[in-house]
């Protein structure tokens, strides 16, 4: 069992929770993730690690609630417990050697992001972040974002914070200004990451995203992760979650990724149903 | 005087039509009665030829002995004494490769049932109450062992019983390895196999879960921490696809995965699982080995109204244990021989067919194997709505890339010395599927047991 030893909500629909689990904090890099079982009868999903602290043994998750799993999880409190949490996993992102770095973040894909940023400055790499939201409501690790970027764009949406538009206008812009990037680093929704990697291109810069497919063992034991990378078939636990942006075959992996829509949506309208019984 | 009856008593199992839409076990073990008759088959030879065709040497003529003494807790402790797993070996060992294709019984007639006794005897232990085994003074030596599939839980067993304090990392939530994620309940019920880990704990086995050993710790940093031998038994990995057109569609997962999502997460109690599975009709199962059949079969009681097995070779070929290619037909599986997929057709991104071409043998190679070769002319469109591949899967590369100098061959597996499983590094032994690709749960077992003894030799010094 794995105690919460924090739990903060950063918006509405996004929380962050400190995991004790001292073995994980002590291996973890930025770019892995973990698995995580919420209960006994849970499912295993992938969350990517946001932070950790090896003094402290613990490692940060920051999630989207957007399923039965993501949500029962956010009904956890600070003190309690939950079953499983096994990583680190996967590979770390690849951070020697880059000089100045373009950091776009979607979303909570933000949470994934941040902690690249941080050890691409810590490591004294020149930091550009972009970060988009919808809206200003749903902004998040603003403040952590700007103490490790020299320069950082905020885009969303609506227009209500920062400036408004796609975080592909930002980025374009500051390539039309002549940033020379040595990599662009992207993590956030399939099709966000899709467009970045098609500007990206077109300028010739190097890129980086984090893939997030479905995933049950993420070990290199079931399969299911697998994407086309470059016309090869690759698996996303154990060759990733990092690929080359511009060998991803973006329109396959968001068709595969809506596998189980119908039924996540499902379980998601039982499990509010469960909780509004349980407050009535 | 012994019963002389040429055939082996039949095991009672449930009836095919209602079994195919149930999770329950299929076979449903000898009553006492029937095990002791059984064991009267057994002509106690002096040359134990069924012993020599056992992976792990246990001294069936003496245990069937016991049986027909109606001493079962005497016939537990013989097998004990060779295996950690009887109630696991019991149901899922491909008997008929090994005990029994040497059984005397065999010439003429059916050989004695020794795995449907060795079950009985594995069943009667385990419903006894407040049967306790024996935590054994410790030696002091600690021990790690990666895996807690057969091959880990029968080196930690071994192990533990000579005093070794061992330490089992296992990846996953639960210990078991493919007895949990891959065999499923109705060919080996969860709880047995978790019974079985039972008894290992009350040796002293400890087990953690949730360490994916490679990357939460190396092996180095396990011997840093005082493990004086490790032995590596982290099977098999990641699946093998054709490499044909369509396998990326929703609807086409490989046998791993859809057994895992089935029995480790229980996709099977549609109710109550949290782990979502496609509602499939129409299923194709590509392979021909256990997995297979496995998936076939589970298929089937996921609610598929039609489940084909596609095999490129004939029927004589089949890898599969002969009892599950029997349980799978008279369940109504059906079987494309000499069939091969080329192409996997979707719509809207799901999968609506496959496309197969019919194969015939070419003469046997040098290997002694019949070649498949294709018939010009044969393609036809089996319509599914899924598809599981069972072709195999390659060495998990998790040990391999996280351990210096650890030889491994072309194709993935780790090298070891053949009679000891040591492999090219010191004090790290391995064995199983990480080694000899995937196999059986008795090879396996096996593989442990040996690496067991030569760490002991090692460590004894």
């Amino acid at each position: 069992m794995y105690r919460i030893v924090k739990k903060k909500s950063l918006n509405p629909t996004v929380t962050l929770m400190k995991i004790e689990a001292p073995a994980v904090a002590k291996a973890a890099e930025p770019g892995q993730f973990i698995i995580l079982r919420v209960d006994e009868e849970g499912e295993r999903i992938p969350l990517t690690i946001a932070d950790f602290d090896r003094d402290a043994g613990t490692v940060t998750i920051i999630f989207q609630i957007v399923g039965a799993t993501t949500q029962k999880l956010n009904d956890k409190e600070e003190g309690e417990w939950i079953c499983d949490f096994a990583g680190p996993l996967g590979t770390a992102t690849h951070t020697e050697g880059l000089k100045k770095v373009a950091v776009v973040g979607g979303g909570v894909g933000c949470a994934i992001a941040y902690p690249v940023a941080k050890k691409l400055h810590n490591l004294g790499c020149e930091v550009h972040s972009i970060v988009g939201f919808r809206s200003k409501d749903l902004l998040i690790l603003e403040d952590e974002f700007k103490a490790v970027s020299d320069e950082m764009l905020i885009m969303t949406d609506d227009g209500s914070y920062g400036e408004k538009g796609l975080v592909t206008d930002a980025l374009k812009s500051l390539l039309d200004a002549g940033n020379k990037y040595d990599q662009v680093i992207v993590i956030g929704p399939l099709i966000m990451m899709k467009f970045v990697c098609k500007l990206t291109k077109e300028y010739g810069v190097k890129t980086i995203v984090s893939m997030n497919p479905i995933m049950i063992d993420g070990t290199g034991m079931c399969g299911g992760c697998r994407l086309t990378v470059g016309g090869e078939m690759k698996f996303a636990c154990v060759d990733g979650p990092d690929f080359d942006g511009h060998l991803v075959d973006f329109d396959e992996a968001m068709a595969r990724s809506s596998m189980y829509r119908e039924f996540e949506q499902r379980e998601r309208e039982k499990t509010c149903h469960l909780f509004q019984k349980e407050a009535k | 005087m012994a019963n002389m009856s040429p055939n082996k008593n039949p095991m009672p199992s449930q009836e095919p039509e209602v079994r195919s839409r149930n999770f329950k076990e299929v076979a449903l073990g000898y009553t006492e009665e029937m095990a002791l008759d059984e064991a009267q088959r057994c002509l106690n030879c002096k040359h134990k030829p069924c012993v020599s065709g056992c992976p792990v040497s246990i001294d069936i003529p003496a245990f069937i002995a016991e049986v027909a003494k109606k001493n079962f807790a005497g016939a537990y402790d013989v097998i004990s004494k060779s295996s950690s797993l009887p109630a696991v070996c019991g149901r899922v060992c491909p008997q008929e490769n090994q005990c029994e294709k040497n059984c005397v019984r065999g010439i003429k007639g059916e050989a004695v049932g020794i795995g449907r006794l060795e079950r009985f005897v594995a069943d009667w232990y385990n419903a006894q109450e407040n049967v306790k085994k024996e935590k054994p003074v410790s030696n002091g030596h600690k021990v790690a062992v990666v895996g807690s599939g057969p091959s880990g839980l029968a080196c930690a067993g071994e192990l533990a019983s000579k005093g070794y304090e061992v330490t089992v990392f296992e990846a996953l939530h639960l210990a078991g390895g493919v007895l949990m994620y891959g065999i499923p309940e109705f060919r080996l019920p969860k709880s047995i196999v978790q019974k079985e880990i039972q008894g290992l704990k009350e040796m002293g086995v400890k087990i953690e879960t949730n360490m994916v050993i490679g990357k939460v710790m190396s092996i180095d940093q396990l011997m840093e921490d005082g493990f004086e031998a490790v032995f590596v038994g982290t099977g098999a990995g990641l699946p093998r696809f054709m490499g044909i057109p369509g396998e990326n569609l929703k609807g086409v997962y490989s046998a791993n995965e859809f057994l895992t999502r089935v029995n480790l997460m229980k996709a099977y109690d549609k109710e109550n699982a949290a782990t979502p599975i496609h509602d499939a009709k129409h299923v194709a199962v590509v392979g021909g080995g256990n997995v297979a059949m496995d998936a076939a079969r589970s298929a089937l009681r996921m609610g598929a109204e039609t489940v084909s097995i596609v095999y490129r070779r004939s029927e004589n070929e089949l890898p599969a244990r002969a009892e599950e290619v029997e349980h799978a037909m008279e369940e109504g599986i059906k079987f494309e021989f000499l069939t091969n997929p080329l192409e996997i057709k979707g719509e809207d991104g799901w999968v609506s067919g496959m496309i197969c071409q019919r194969m015939e043998l070419s003469q046997p190679d040098a290997s002694g194997r019949a070649k498949p070769v294709p018939l010009e002319g044969s393609e036809f469109e089996l319509p599914v709505d899924c598809v599981i591949m069972s072709i195999g899967t390659s060495p998990n590369p998790l040990i391999k890339s996280t351990t210096k100098g650890l030889d491994t061959t072309k194709w993935g597996g780790i090298v070891v010395e053949e009679e000891t499983g040591l492999t090219s590094r010191e004090g790290v032994y391995a064995g199983g599927d990480a080694v000899t690709g995937a196999a059986t749960v008795i090879l396996a077992m096996g593989a442990g047991k040996q690496a067991a003894k030569a760490i002991d030799e090692a460590l004894k010094k």
